[in-house]
């Protein structure tokens, strides 16, 4: 015998108590593989479709910003490599950047090719993952494995180029650790090869299969004006059709120098964001095959009269200057001086806008080194994206926002 | 070196016509303006209106042990014009006992987890934000960890938290 609901215990609660009767809530994570990092949602579900939800984050939160008030702007960028580990190389290039900004260092022509390759490269491998991430949550898992493959000629490339595949630290003050070498060259020229035709697989594999399509057009949409409203950057903006793109809009490094497109889409949804980072792949490949081509010669490093990067061996013993330069650095109570002063900073990280605002205070540890992470701004959207979908359109949206737990708690 | 902002001498002279000489400085090209936290939301509906449509962060410095510092608290708003691509720096200073400033959520829904954020790790109350919790720390937590009174390798808090077994969870 089944009893209604609507006439089980009818006198004694009002209709709204009743009307709460139907909702259950679902408790997401923090553990959970569709999560693919740490954090937790808890669902308000009324039978598959999501009323509500509550996000919560912290599980990972080490106190990175706090680390950065006792750290050395060179010893730092080992803890930026732990923030978005997806793309390592692009955080560090955030963090030195905004160093730079603060001492007013003017890199070398080299160098700045050299970090827009790098962070190029980061950009790729950020969007295999998360769009290879997308297409596994939704049942494509074939997708997935292909763009890993291609992850890991990326990590095969920063090897070579710095001995570590994957926490890199590689910026350092004033230049990089490694010049590039031939090697590392035609290993990227080979990556800028091969790449396009995994692409073009992948595209042939996705973007018109139709069950991934009908699990993530038209879920998750974000219009534009709340895109800005409630500071969306990166490929989650521009696929709701701001056409903000620091890169375009404030050009640093070697961008200003460069020909590129910016991937923008007008809907919005899960799918729109796919389609933006599956172009922007091969805008970025269009950067790297143009910044290899023209990389300029010369020093990688700033000079060492301007005290910030460790002068090379050959000038340390012969000239005056490197010496000094070697030693003032090498030395725990030297390190250069920092005006006390406070800026901020940002490059077009993969995920959006990653900046950081530093205030110095005389000494080459940052007095305060905010990070401004594009993940905690993104992860603030779900509930607003989420609401009156249902429970299996919960991982598309995670997925295609690309939050990255590590960098949301930090 | 980085690109130079667009100037926003105009917004500059709309705040001075509404609020009196306000005090400001550009830096490697940004300009910063500090507005009192009285009027401050009223500044902030002023700029939000002339086109800083993006809210790029929210955060804090405690300015405790910094040289030359008058006030301990200075919160830095990072704003942008997203037509313009014009950038504004906002700094609003305050002091202990209950560090407080009006909330900008009204304004900017994307406020929304940055002031929780500066709320959790500096204990700065913004008035009228709609749900003022923790971001990061647990719940359980008293201190907030950012100032700069807090030591780095803490304070052996972990005493505090309820220990929860299988049965009460």
């Amino acid at each position: 015998m089944s009893i209604a609901p609507a006439e089980f215990d009818a006198t004694s609660r009002d209709a709204a108590a009743r009307d709460e009767d139907y909702l259950w809530t679902l408790n997401f994570g923090p553990q959970h593989p569709a999560t693919h990092t740490t954090l937790r949602l808890v669902l308000k579900l009324e039978g598959e479709r999501v009323v509500d939800a509550m996000p919560e984050m912290g599980y990972l939160h080490s106190g990175f910003e706090k680390i950065g008030e006792h750290l050395t702007f060179n010893q730092y960028v080992t803890v930026t490599d732990r923030m978005n580990y997806i793309s390592p190389i692009a955080n560090n290039v955030a963090w030195h950047h905004a160093v730079e900004a603060l001492l007013g260092l003017e890199l070398t022509p080299r160098c700045k090719y050299i970090r827009t390759i790098v962070a190029e490269l980061a950009r790729i491998s950020d969007h295999l993952l998360s769009n290879g991430a997308v297409g596994l949550d939704t049942g494509a898992f074939t997708f997935f494995l292909y763009a890993f493959y291609q992850r890991e000629v990326i990590y095969d490339i920063f090897e070579t180029l710095c001995g570590a595949r994957f926490t890199n630290s590689y910026t350092r003050v004033g230049g990089v650790s490694q010049d590039f070498t031939p090697l590392v060259i035609e290993k990227i020229r080979t990556f800028v090869k091969t790449f396009p035709k995994t692409l073009d697989d992948m595209e042939r594999l996705l973007t018109r299969n139709r069950i991934f399509v009908d699990r993530t057009k038209g879920v998750g949409v974000l219009t534009k004006d709340e895109a800005i409203n409630r500071s969306a950057s990166g490929p989650v903006a521009r696929a709701s059709g701001v056409t903000r793109d620091l890169r375009k809009d404030e050009p640093y490094l070697a961008y200003g120098d460069l020909d590129f497109k910016i991937a923008c889409a007008s809907a919005g949804d899960c799918y729109a964001r796919y389609l933006v980072r599956m172009q922007e792949m091969r805008e970025s490949l269009k950067i790297v095959a143009q910044a290899l081509e023209h990389l300029p010669s010369g020093p990688v490093n700033v000079g060492s009269d301007q005290r910030t990067a460790l002068p090379t061996k050959q000038q340390v013993y012969s000239s005056i200057e490197g010496t000094i330069s070697h030693f003032e650095l090498s030395m725990a109570n030297r390190g250069f001086e920092v005006p006390f002063e406070e800026s901020y900073a940002a490059i077009e990280a993969p995920n959006g806008e990653l900046g950081f605002y530093i205030v110095g205070d005389g000494d080459d540890t940052a007095y305060r080194a905010r990070c401004r992470p594009p993940s905690v701004l993104h992860f603030a959207l779900f509930p607003f994206l989420i609401r009156g979908h249902t429970l299996s359109d919960v991982v598309a949206v995670l997925g295609s926002l690309n939050i990255i737990a590590a960098e949301l708690d930090r | 070196m980085p690109h130079t902002p667009p100037a926003v001498d105009d917004i500059l002279t709309a705040l001075v016509e509404r609020f009196g000489p306000v005090e400001s400085s550009v830096y490697r090209g940004q300009t910063r303006v500090v507005i009192a936290a009285e009027p401050a939301f009223e500044a902030f509906s002023l700029l939000h209106s002339r086109g800083f449509d993006l809210l790029v962060d929210v955060s804090c410095v405690d300015y405790l042990e910094y040289k030359g510092a008058k006030q301990r608290y200075g919160l830095v708003y990072l704003l942008a014009n997203t037509a313009t691509n014009q950038r504004l720096t906002v700094r609003v200073f305050v002091d202990d006992p209950e560090p407080a400033v009006p909330s900008v959520v009204p304004l900017w829904e994307g406020a929304n987890w940055l002031e929780r954020e500066v709320w959790d790790l500096f204990g700065i109350r913004f008035e009228g934000h709609p749900d003022l919790r923790r971001l990061v720390m647990p719940e359980e937590f008293t201190a907030h960890p950012l100032r700069k009174d807090y030591p780095l390798q803490g304070r052996g808090e972990r005493h505090n938290f309820p220990v929860i077994t299988r049965d009460h969870s």
